[in-house]
């Protein structure tokens, strides 16, 4: 048991220590639209994206073309690791307000 | 209002479609359908359950909670169908037989049912709580009501008959293949979930990639279509697989196969030393 749970926060820290020096992007939800609709990144590098939801209703924040999906809770965040991407551009939607919630990654 | 029967028809696929090969997999099973409705019971509850605390998921785990919950509840699934599978490699032919000789309902072990159950829960839990958190938002955002009341019936209805026309599809394959057509996709279907649970580990940074993109088939077949995402389903059909995610599939697959080889090997020896020696096993 004890093996185990030391194990575990050595993976803990471990992925957490990783994910320290990965660049950080951000993306807000609000009035069910992103913004911004369209966000640069980096080729070839692993970052780590940031989606803030301020509204009152929950979204999924998905990608088919960059394989992502996660859900974002009313008025909060969620953390999602992508890449590293070839360059090209990338559609991103929110599934719960498909009308509304659409954007473009573009790795450059 | 077709919004919202399209979201609902897709997630209810996803859960109806693993429903109906496990239903096609226990078939002639004495107290399947108490135990497939049992299943399904006990998953919507989850669903109402894992919506509600969608948010201590999520901070459980250093904001990777989400991704584990995910993975886990995938991985467990894909352990009970490993299960089930080779198990039924050792029984599935006496069971065809017994169906075919006596014409009605056989008794299968407990455990394996157990398992499937618990399967059938876990896909409806996963889906459900999509659902339910995206009717919450539309109540929220305050969607017309009628929308919503013919949408999710809709949606559901949708979503049900598509399982119903492949299950009554799969009845058309003769009794004695039956079972072997079932078994190959109880593995297609575990090893497309435990890419789908690489996928999420993959997601929360708890696994490498190993290439993010080995192959890109989505102008051939597109992972948002209906059709790609039924495929996903079935067998685990990715449009563009990270590499961790083919290990994981190709590791299952391989797995199953060896174990369902190992035990029918074992079972028609057993099988063949018992008619060579009647007294010596009776």
């Amino acid at each position: 048991m004890l093996k185990q749970i030391c194990l575990c926060l050595l993976l803990t820290a471990s992925a957490t220590a990783w994910a320290v020096d990965l660049p950080e992007f951000q993306l807000t939800i609000k009035d069910q639209k992103f913004e911004p609709t369209q966000l640069t990144v980096p080729a070839n590098t692993k970052f780590k994206l940031r989606v803030t939801n301020t509204d009152n209703t929950p979204s999924e924040f998905e990608s088919n073309e960059f394989n992502r999906e996660k859900i974002v809770l009313p008025n909060s965040t969620i953390t999602v690791f992508i890449g590293p991407l070839d360059k090209g551009s990338y559609k991103f939607f929110d599934d719960f307000h498909q009308d509304t919630g659409k954007g473009v990654l573009v790795v450059e | 209002m077709f919004g919202v029967a399209l979201l609902v028809f897709r997630e209810v696929l996803e859960a109806a479609l693993i429903v109906t090969i496990v239903a096609a997999a226990t078939r002639g099973v004495v107290g399947r359908a108490r135990f497939i409705g049992g299943g399904i019971g006990l998953g919507v509850v989850g669903a109402i359950v894992v919506a509600l605390f969608a948010g201590v998921i999520e901070e459980a785990v250093g904001g990777s909670g989400q991704e584990l919950f995910n993975a886990c509840v995938l991985l467990a699934a894909v352990l009970m169908i490993g299960w089930h599978v080779i198990w039924m490699s050792s029984h599935g032919r006496e069971l065809a037989q017994q169906m075919q000789s006596v014409g009605h309902a056989v008794k299968a072990g407990s455990s394996s049912l157990a398992m499937l159950l618990a399967v059938v829960a876990l896909a409806v839990l996963r889906e459900g709580s999509e659902i339910v958190l995206f009717l919450y938002g539309m109540a929220a955002g305050g969607a017309g009501r009628a929308d919503m009341l013919l949408g999710l019936p809709l949606g559901i209805a949708g979503g049900t008959a598509v399982g119903f026309a492949l299950y009554f599809g799969l009845l058309r394959i003769p009794l004695r293949h039956f079972f072997t057509a079932t078994n190959w996709m109880l593995v297609l279907l575990a090893a497309g979930l435990a890419s789908s649970a690489a996928r999420f580990l993959i997601q929360a940074n708890w696994l490498p990639a190993w290439d993010n993109q080995v192959w890109n088939t989505s102008a051939l077949l597109d992972n948002g279509s209906v059709v790609g995402q039924a495929l996903h389903i079935l067998i685990g059909y990715e449009a563009r697989p990270a590499g961790m995610q083919i290990a994981f599939w190709l590791a299952t697959a391989v797995l199953l196969v060896l174990g369902m080889r190992w035990m029918t090997r074992g079972h028609v020896a057993s099988r063949a030393a018992a008619t060579a020696a009647p007294h010596a096993t009776a």
